[in-house]
């Protein structure tokens, strides 16, 4: 008992410094007879940004899955910052610094923005059980209006999030992400049906978060995808088959043949 | 609709402060709140114990399913056995008129137990059923409410079998006899306003905010690190408080308590009552329970000056359940909520019209 113990102590000490942000060694993941991810090995380093480029179907959004949680993988492990979470719970993961937004908007449309950014903010810290009402003065309500605040949001801190545009939705969708203390976020497509200058505020939000905070981003739009990220894998068919600086990707003839030039540009 | 408490001045005083937390009650409550409490002067007893001693108590267990159906999205058919076993304990553990089984234990004892048990019950049921989703959770809820029926009346050592027990009467506290009228009103009354504005209150909070957050969307609740299980099984154990207190008014208010109780007969009302009255607010199970409980005492008169048995009076609620589940899924809130939006959009036609609904 005592050495379980310890040994999990060492794991999440040893998870503190040195440690891969997040490492998948051989995950798999069937659905039936369809492999959505085969043999899928990533490593990402602290405060790391990755860009994960691939055609429809390619495996990205799984893996995603897998790494939060909804998925667990038919094999292989994920370690978040050291520590093996092959077979947490999604909630588990979140609460070590895991953090994730969704393609399609997952928001709580019958609450306001306010509302749904403290509820990011309770989740990731104690009083989630809490039947005692909020103080205006909650130290966790001011950290829900600044966050709100990075997201260029606080004219809309009251409205219903149904009220809201796809645009902002989207914004708020990336504020859930960042509520706590984030050191890991997972960006699934933010940039999907914004206008040219949210996606300009897209890219600011992105490049000036904190050093600290790694990412890894799935994005079509290889403008905003290779502006914001330092490494790119690349994925096809549920593999990773290339991974380089954004500039050998993009100028790489088999991913121009497989991606940029079928039928994307 | 801010979680925050309504804005108010650093620096404000104590007095300003009340004053400013009073004029922020909307004027419905100062209505409803003097009507109900000035109505011993109008009632008569019958009225006051009968009619509203019984819709305060059917509101609350209804109420408490409201909790977990409406912020929960959790139907949970067990709240009516969950209210008789706390009924039970209260005749089991207090003084009743079965000698060999009641144990005789002071009130001050037997009413918190009789509400932890019933809570700890209902964290039982609501750990096995916030598995399942929709039509299974109602399935296994359903299944518990059929077997508390039928152990209670097979089983005689503890729950004294059919006839159940006789004789439970309210502790004369104060030297008041709690089962007169307006005494038992005013106790009902109490209780009944107390659980409205804690699931009022609870509704803001964390805990109620991330049980909704739960019902919209579980996947993103636990992408925000929320253990969505166990907010689950904490919304039973807490709609089971609700449930209990409420049981052990309904014991107090008939004297006895018997399978029947809980029957399905009883736990199909409940659901009635929440449906009828509506999910979407706290109010709605009461206003349901006040429909039912009218229904149910004078439909049979009614019935017999048309020349029909008197004994008909569920086809009367029956019928207008099928009216209200056709014509407003979302109970007599929800007609009243459109009745609003009509009378807006009538008066200002290019704003009244754009609200989502």
């Amino acid at each position: 008992m005592s050495t379980a113990s310890s040994s999990v102590i060492s794991e999440r000490l040893s998870a503190a410094g040195t440690a891969n942000a997040l490492e998948l060694r051989g995950v798999t993941k069937r659905f039936g007879a369809l492999a959505a991810l085969t043999d899928v090995t990533i490593t990402v380093k602290p405060g790391e940004r990755r860009a994960v480029l691939g055609s429809n179907g390619a495996g990205k959004t799984t893996l995603f899955n897998c790494v939060t949680g909804d998925f667990l993988p038919t094999s292989g492990t994920i370690r978040l910052f050291g520590e093996d979470v092959t077979n947490f719970p999604p909630h588990e993961r979140i609460r070590r610094g895991l953090r994730r937004t969704y393609q399609i908007s997952l928001l709580f449309t019958g609450l306001s923005v306010i509302d749904n950014v403290y509820l990011a903010c309770r989740g990731v810290s104690r009083g989630r059980f809490s039947l005692l009402r909020p103080r205006r003065s909650d130290p966790l309500m001011q950290a829900a209006h600044d966050l709100i605040e990075a997201v260029h949001l606080e004219d809309s801190r009251e409205t219903l999030v149904s009220e809201l545009s796809y645009g902002q939705q989207r914004q708020l969708e990336i504020a859930l992400a960042l509520a706590g203390a984030p050191r890991f976020v997972l960006f699934d497509e933010p940039a999907a049906g914004l206008s040219p200058k949210e996606r300009r505020d897209l890219v600011e939000i992105l490049t000036n978060l904190p050093s600290h905070i790694g990412y890894i981003i799935i994005e079509h739009d290889m403008d905003v995808a290779l502006r914001v990220a330092e490494s790119v894998s690349m994925m096809h068919n549920g593999r990773i088959f290339k991974e380089g600086l954004p500039q050998e990707i993009e100028n790489d003839p088999e991913v121009q043949e497989l991606y940029l030039g079928g039928g994307h540009g | 609709m801010a979680v925050a408490d309504r804005p108010l001045t650093a620096q404000s005083s104590p007095g300003a402060r009340l004053t400013a937390l009073l004029q922020g009650i909307p004027h419905a409550y100062w209505a409803v709140g003097a009507i109900l409490l000035l109505m011993p002067l109008v009632a008569n007893s019958f009225f006051l114990f009968q009619v509203f001693g019984w819709a305060f108590i059917l509101g609350m267990i209804g109420l408490s399913l409201m909790f977990l159906a409406g912020y929960g999205g959790m139907v949970s058919l067990a709240q009516m056995s969950i209210a008789a076993l706390a009924g039970y304990l209260v005749a089991i553990l207090g003084d009743s008129g079965v000698e060999k089984i009641s144990l005789l234990w002071p009130w001050w004892l037997y009413v918190p137990v009789a509400i932890f048990v019933a809570a700890a019950f209902a964290t039982l049921v609501g750990a096995l059923a916030v598995r399942t989703e929709g039509i299974y959770t109602i399935m296994i809820t359903l299944a518990f409410a059929a077997a508390f029926f039928y152990f209670t009346r097979q089983n005689y050592s503890i729950f004294n079998g059919y006839s159940g027990f006789a004789n439970v009467v309210p502790p004369p506290l104060f030297g008041v006899n709690w089962r007169d009228p307006v005494p038992f009103y005013y106790l009902t009354l109490g209780c009944a306003a107390l659980s409205y504005f804690a699931v009022l209150y609870i509704s803001r909070s964390p805990f109620g905010l991330a049980l909704q957050g739960v019902r919209d969307n579980p996947r993103r609740m636990s992408a925000l690190g929320f253990n969505v299980v166990a907010h689950r099984i904490a919304a039973y154990t807490l709609a089971a408080v609700i449930a209990a207190v409420a049981g052990i008014l309904l014991v107090w208010q008939n004297a006895q308590i018997s399978p029947g109780t809980a029957g399905l007969p009883a736990v199909i009302d409940i659901l009635v009552i929440a449906i009828v009255g509506g999910l979407a607010h706290p109010v709605g199970p009461f206003i349901g329970a006040l429909i039912y409980v009218l229904l149910r005492t004078f439909s049979p008169n009614v019935l017999g000056y048309l020349a029909l048995p008197d004994d008909r009076f569920k086809l009367l609620i029956g019928l207008g359940f099928l009216v209200v589940v056709y014509w407003s899924p979302d109970g007599v809130l929800g007609l009243w909520k459109r009745l609003q939006e009509r009378r807006r959009k009538r008066r200002d036609p290019l704003v009244g019209g754009s609200e989502a609904s």
